[in-house]
């Protein structure tokens, strides 16, 4: 069947199963938006092609699918870019395609090119600029393959105006053979002994849990060799939610803005068993002083990442969900009694959810309102987050307790995430709750999309810490610059409460602790989108 | 720091020596030498490429390129098991007097005479990276003009094949 280049891309779409796109339209992608126009794929106008690309990252977060984001050539396929460099360091699976000027225009500086396939290398798992409509269904079958096998990620198809245009035979190709990928799955039966026999012997055992137990929906499992070994376990940022907070192997997030038990049992480890996680220096930084302690097992897909940042002693190459499946086949737990209660003994000691100072009635504490927060979601709400102290603050007190119930920014740490991401959890995910916790300086990177949550009619209800600053970046001028404030006062924002009714959403603020429980039960009784503005002392400390 | 020769097999389309080359300067590594073309195959092209560094890094380099969708294939290639070549072009300056002082040179590095002028010689040598550079060296006294070398390329010895 002949279709043009435009309806091919909208066919492959729809025999991928997408459901919904995030973009933003444009002269050089206009033809496949006139396609569009005729499938019953759900547009979402973002209201900047960076929300796009957040939108669909958060949609694939939530849902496990890929995640799908457009925009036309030059300045539209560059305002991805942040989006795509965000969802390539946190290995979420997005396909994003880009209009691009007409085929023999390209190196001529005309109007609104822009080389994305160049600008995009380093933060691409792959990307095609499209050459003759004939290789579209190919290209398109291939892009939503490497997306979201392996390790998933960003591909990028930069489809040229008059390819759109061109006609093409339709014929969707049912097999992959892609010489260069071949990802492997099933880790090595020798190396998963060498992990079994390591955690018989193991008095000091911990699993140190990250982004890829999640992307592989491995939890349960997590759980199960977990419970069934009697292993402690630490979440990274991007782990968070792979185990409850409040389960009791749970030691919490580790690293230089995670908490003591968690750090405390990995630099006492004498096995640590890091399951896909990429030791970031955020999460290990003195990965020299951990693998002389301790016997280093890396279980990760992505070879490259195995050896990169901590000297590894047993290596395994493979799917996190097949491998911890092998290894609680056989696994026997190690004499770990001692070690576990000592760690108990920690966690209570120093346990962050128990100490909160709630005297003041001006300011409410961010931390206590995420957890009072937590107590009214449900194992199904989602949370997203923006990047800074509001990151920190959530990561830690928040009892997350669904595996894709907390979606970040992990690697990237890209302020103006959380809104969009919320928006795309929201519509992959309607019948969940979704709170975006922001503060006021994130939040304005990406308070347009304000107009998209409104015009779709999604109740992503959105928290905003006001402190008036950039809290984290204020901490860092304090602890590591001598207090010298230099551009973190944002003395100019505008009153949020009016901007939200300006888009005719619902808003409140609040600044006395004691108006914490009613106001969260009132943002969350129904399916509209609020926003609720918390006045934060600026002094408050990110841990 | 030791020197490493990499034989990488990639898709032969386009893109794909911006994204290997790409590769290098993002992550940090030394390149020492590059050398691309296709092979026996017209679908493949295989890229040498000359690595600085130690094993560490070397490893690193190999695992990143297998990551690239376009690259097929990485293989270390090692010293004492494979042939490696490198070829120059050599302009130097040459009067009757000196002529048959290079002459002379050039045949016992086994070179040979590609033009000449009134007042050049320009030689073409192959050879390993040590004898392109020892000739480079003893042409330096008559006024090199202008050289011009390639990449390396490396093949293993014997029965091994890569592809």
């Amino acid at each position: 069947m002949k279709v043009t280049g435009a309806q091919a891309i909208v066919k492959a779409l729809e025999l991928e199963k997408v459901d919904t796109v995030f973009g933003y339209p444009g002269a050089a992608i206009c033809p496949f938006y006139d396609a569009l126009r005729d499938s019953n794929i759900r547009h979402i106008l973002t209201r900047h092609e960076q929300g796009a690309a957040h939108a669909a990252s958060g949609y694939a977060r939530a849902t496990g699918r890929t995640g799908v984001c457009i925009s036309t050539s030059g300045p539209g396929a560059t305002n991805l870019i942040t989006g795509i460099a965000t969802a390539y360091m946190d290995s979420i699976p997005v396909v994003a395609i880009t209009g691009q000027v007409s085929s023999e225009l390209i190196g001529k500086d005309v109007f609104q090119e822009a080389d994305i396939t160049g600008a995009t290398a380093p933060f691409c798992k792959h990307s095609y600029l499209v050459r003759s409509s004939a290789d579209l269904p190919r290209i398109l079958k291939e892009a939503f393959h490497i997306a979201s096998t392996g390790r998933p990620g960003p591909v990028l198809i930069d489809i040229p105006i008059d390819i759109q245009c061109d006609e093409v035979e339709f014929n969707y190709p049912e097999n992959i053979d892609i010489k260069g990928y071949k990802p492997n799955y099933r880790g090595h039966v020798m190396q998963v002994k060498k992990v079994v026999n390591a955690i018989a012997e193991a008095k000091r055992p911990v699993i140190c849990a990250g982004g890829g137990i999640i992307s592989a929906n491995a939890s349960k499992e997590l759980l199960e060799l977990a419970q069934k070994c009697k292993i402690p376990v630490v979440t990274t940022l991007m782990g968070i939610g792979s185990i409850p907070l409040e389960h009791e192997l749970n030691m919490g997030m580790l690293g230089s803005h995670g908490v003591y038990s968690a750090n405390h049992s990995v630099y006492n480890a004498d096995l640590l068993l890091i399951f896909g996680a990429r030791v970031g220096d955020r999460a290990m930084a003195s990965t020299n002083i951990i693998a002389k302690k301790a016997t280093i097992v890396h279980v990760d897909i992505d070879p490259a990442e195995i050896g990169k940042n901590i000297h590894v002693s047993i290596p395994v190459v493979g799917d996190i969900k097949m491998v911890l499946n092998d290894i609680i086949d056989i696994a026997e737990p190690g004499d770990t009694a001692e070690w576990n209660a000592k760690l108990q003994k920690i966690k209570e000691e120093h346990s962050v959810t128990r100490k909160y100072n709630i005297k003041s009635s001006n300011t409410i504490n961010p931390k206590y309102f995420i957890n009072c927060l937590s107590s009214y979601l449900d194992d199904k709400s989602i949370v997203t987050t923006e990047v800074g102290q509001n990151q920190i603050w959530a990561a830690n007190h928040l009892n997350v307790k669904n595996a894709r119930g907390f979606i970040t920014s992990g690697g990237m740490g890209t302020m103006g995430y959380g809104l969009p991401a919320g928006i795309g959890a929201k519509i992959g995910r309607p019948e969940s709750p979704v709170v975006v916790i922001a503060g006021d300086g994130s939040f304005q990177m990406s308070m347009q999309e304000l107009g998209t949550i409104k015009q779709e009619k999604l109740g992503v209800k959105v928290v905003i810490f006001n402190n008036s600053r950039l809290g984290m970046v204020r901490e860092l001028q304090k602890v590591k610059y001598g207090g010298r404030y230099t551009q973190v006062f944002l003395d100019a924002n505008p009153d949020f409460v009016k901007l939200a009714e300006a888009y005719g959403i619902k808003a409140s603020r609040i600044c006395n602790n004691d108006e914490i429980n009613e106001s969260i039960k009132n943002m969350l009784k129904d399916n509209e989108p609020y926003i609720l503005e918390c006045i934060v002392d600026p002094d408050e400390s990110t841990l | 720091m030791a020197k490493h020769t990499l034989a990488v097999l990639v898709e032969n389309h386009a893109g794909v020596l911006s994204r290997v080359a790409g590769l290098f300067s993002r992550r940090g590594f030394n390149i020492d030498s590059l050398a691309v073309g296709v092979t026996e195959n017209p679908d493949i092209s295989r890229i040498t490429i000359v690595v600085d560094g130690d094993e560490y890094t070397v490893e690193q380099v190999s695992k990143q390129l297998n990551k690239l969708i376009d690259v097929i294939k990485v293989k270390k290639m090692e010293d004492s098991d494979s042939v490696s070549r490198e070829l120059a072009l050599i302009k130097v300056s040459a009067n009757a007097e000196t002529r048959s002082e290079i002459m002379q040179l050039v045949e016992i590095f086994r070179a040979k005479i590609v033009d000449v002028s009134k007042n050049t010689l320009t030689i073409e040598i192959s050879g390993s990276t040590d004898k392109v550079s020892a000739l480079e060296e003893m042409l330096k006294q008559f006024g090199i003009k202008e050289a011009v070398r390639t990449g390396t390329i490396a093949i293993e010895r014997g029965n091994k094949f890569i592809n």
